[in-house]
């Protein structure tokens, strides 16, 4: 019935593709991922490989971006660092999406009162600023990678159940649901089989908008020395560090911030046009 | 109108009280006491301390005595600075952190709206697409980036603008204010333009427009009403925002606000001012989001129930 039709995917990636920005865009995102995961293997230098006798050095055939104030090479750190902010942006969206799109399909499913009290404890919990939160969660039980990530992941999740409830409640009204209920499929197979499937888009959408909002978070507390410590080192720290010596090493700074905003910028377009590729009546 | 703000004001109590409770636990579970720092003191002295901050009570009479300080606006002394409260450090730092974020969302609202409208006026033009495609790099561009390169091009290569200070020296306060409301600029504009498309499609411009108005009162005082409501919306969370960019904001500039008082306290484990921070901050937060739905309210009545 479908099968001379292009799939939903195929045709989505026709039109992300086609659109250039968002093009670049992937195979950025694409280029720095692959970099991210086999940084041990190319990386120039050990990451805590410190040469003091050269000190801070400008860019040179030796170290293709310089290095910093302890003489350590500033593109083995940017290759390390990659990997810390990335594995938080898409470890903590993996999280939030489990999350919310758990939540979002039970109460847009079930509905009634169970999603009456579902949604009202999303909404008590938007109220809180979490932000705070997590300051005072850093704070406290000093500063875990693990502990982060899995505290951003759970505060993003919110906006991802509202999207997912609003989605399955539409779906839900169907007829191919109410088929596969007069069927007697079990309700976990519907939601699992038919609900989620169906809702994915608008869910893919926000997820990769989600990933540039956490690096960013991480980026922000890492800035204010409460994120990722020595001698890991995340782009947050890196941009920190450049800040701070950036009157005399102006490298440290302008590397660092150039490669995290094309990254954050990167994905925001993919989210863009993801969006556009999947809902073309939205528009922009 | 009374009903909404009573409905929300329902919500926010439950809200702050969680906050409150939440964090006051999460201090109070902390690894090491306040007194572990440089300098070990001896148990008679521990002992003498902990009386005196109330530090030997039982939990419970420690949260119900600090929740009844707090109604009234205290939040005990400050460990780091035992001769200061906490409400007095308060006091001191936010006049400056509020007239930060006021100039700040000033500047995001008359940059944002404008660019938004004008994107919204002529669609798919180049003043559509150069001031959204500023917009986006307004939002890529993090504060801890902006702030940085700004000094760097403004004060140390240009030398045109202080690089840091509140007040010190004429023009210290056009860097920080940059820096903290660019991105709300960037979000503005994208919200007014998406805002005043949909809006500019509707009957009752057509008909504003037949009737003979001027275009640019049509724009102003017909569409710019419903336009504007999701940027209003959008107030309450930016406020937010606001606040905590303030964090990183003052920071970098040295700025004596709040947001640098919370960053010292949370390094010097200065708990007591921790508390009381977040627990103001929290109220400032919950607050501006109810100010921002009444106002959006009074502006959309489809949104009064």
């Amino acid at each position: 019935m479908e099968s001379n039709q292009p799939s939903l995917f195929r045709e989505a990636l026709g039109r992300l593709t086609s659109n250039r920005l968002s093009f670049f865009s992937c195979i950025y995102i694409f280029v720095i991922l692959v970099i991210a995961i086999i940084t041990p293997l190319i990386a120039p230098y050990d990451y805590a490989f410190q040469d003091l006798n050269l000190g801070p050095a400008p860019p040179s055939s030796d170290h293709l971006l310089g290095t910093d104030t302890l003489g350590r090479d500033l593109l083995t750190r940017m290759m390390y660092g990659s990997r810390i902010s990335l594995m938080v942006g898409f470890l903590a969206t993996v999280v939030a999406l489990v999350i919310g799109v758990m939540w979002g399909t039970i109460a847009g499913f079930v509905g009634g009162k169970t999603d009456a009290i579902m949604m009202r404890i999303v909404d008590v919990l938007y109220g809180i600023p979490f932000i705070i939160l997590i300051i005072l969660l850093m704070v406290i039980f000093g500063r875990n990678l693990i502990l982060l990530f899995m505290a951003i992941g759970a505060v993003e999740w919110l906006t991802m159940a509202r999207i997912v409830r609003s989605q399955v409640m539409g779906l839900s009204k169907q007829e191919f649901i109410l088929a596969a209920e007069a069927m007697g499929v079990r309700k976990i197979n519907i939601i699992f089989r038919h609900l989620i499937p169906n809702a994915i888009g608008p869910v893919i959408v926000y997820a990769t908008l989600t990933v540039p909002q956490i690096m960013l978070l991480e980026a922000f507390l890492s800035f204010l020395g409460l994120g990722v410590q020595a001698p890991l080192s995340s782009w947050g720290i890196l941009i920190r560090d450049g800040a701070v010596s950036m009157e005399e090493y102006w490298w440290l700074l302008v590397f660092p911030s150039l490669t995290f905003s094309l990254t954050l910028f990167s994905l925001n377009f993919i989210g863009d046009g993801l969006r556009d590729a999947l809902d073309p009546r939205s528009g922009s | 109108m009374i009903e909404l703000i009573l409905k929300r004001l329902a919500t926010a109590i439950p809200v702050l009280l969680a906050v409150v409770t939440l964090t006051f636990l999460m201090v109070h579970s902390a690894p090491g006491g306040p007194f572990d720092a440089e300098k070990a003191v001896t148990p008679e002295v521990l002992a003498k301390l902990n009386a005196k901050y109330n530090l030997d009570a039982p939990l419970w009479e420690q949260y119900s005595d600090y929740l009844f300080g707090v109604v009234q606006g205290d939040f005990g002394p400050s460990f780091r600075y035992p001769s200061r409260s906490v409400t007095e450090l308060i006091m001191t730092g936010l006049p400056i952190t509020f007239e930060l974020a006021v100039y700040a969302i000033l500047f995001a609202l008359m940059l944002g709206v404008s660019a938004g409208i004008l994107g919204a006026l002529k669609p798919n033009t180049a003043y559509d697409y150069v001031p959204m495609t500023t917009a986006m790099l307004g939002i890529c561009v993090p504060s801890i980036i902006l702030g940085p390169s700004l000094i760097l091009t403004f004060g140390i290569w240009l030398e045109w603008l202080p690089v840091g200070g509140w007040g010190d020296m004429p023009g210290d306060k056009i860097l920080p204010t940059i820096t903290l409301g660019t991105a709300y600029a960037a979000y503005c504009a994208r919200l007014t333009r998406g805002g005043m498309l949909e809006v500019l499609n509707q009957d009752f411009i057509r008909t504003a427009r037949a009737k003979g108005l001027s275009e640019f009162r049509v724009v102003v005082v017909h569409a710019l009403r419903g336009g504007l409501t999701p940027v209003i919306a959008f107030l309450g969370p930016a406020m937010a925002g606001l606040l905590a960019g303030s964090f990183v904001v003052e920071t970098i500039f040295g700025i004596p606000g709040l947001g640098r008082f919370y960053v010292e306290a949370a390094f010097n484990r200065d708990y007591t001012m921790i508390l009381g921070s977040s627990i103001f901050f929290s109220c400032l937060i919950i607050s501006f989001n109810l100010l921002s739905d009444v106002i959006a309210a009074s502006i959309n009545p489809k949104l009064r129930q």
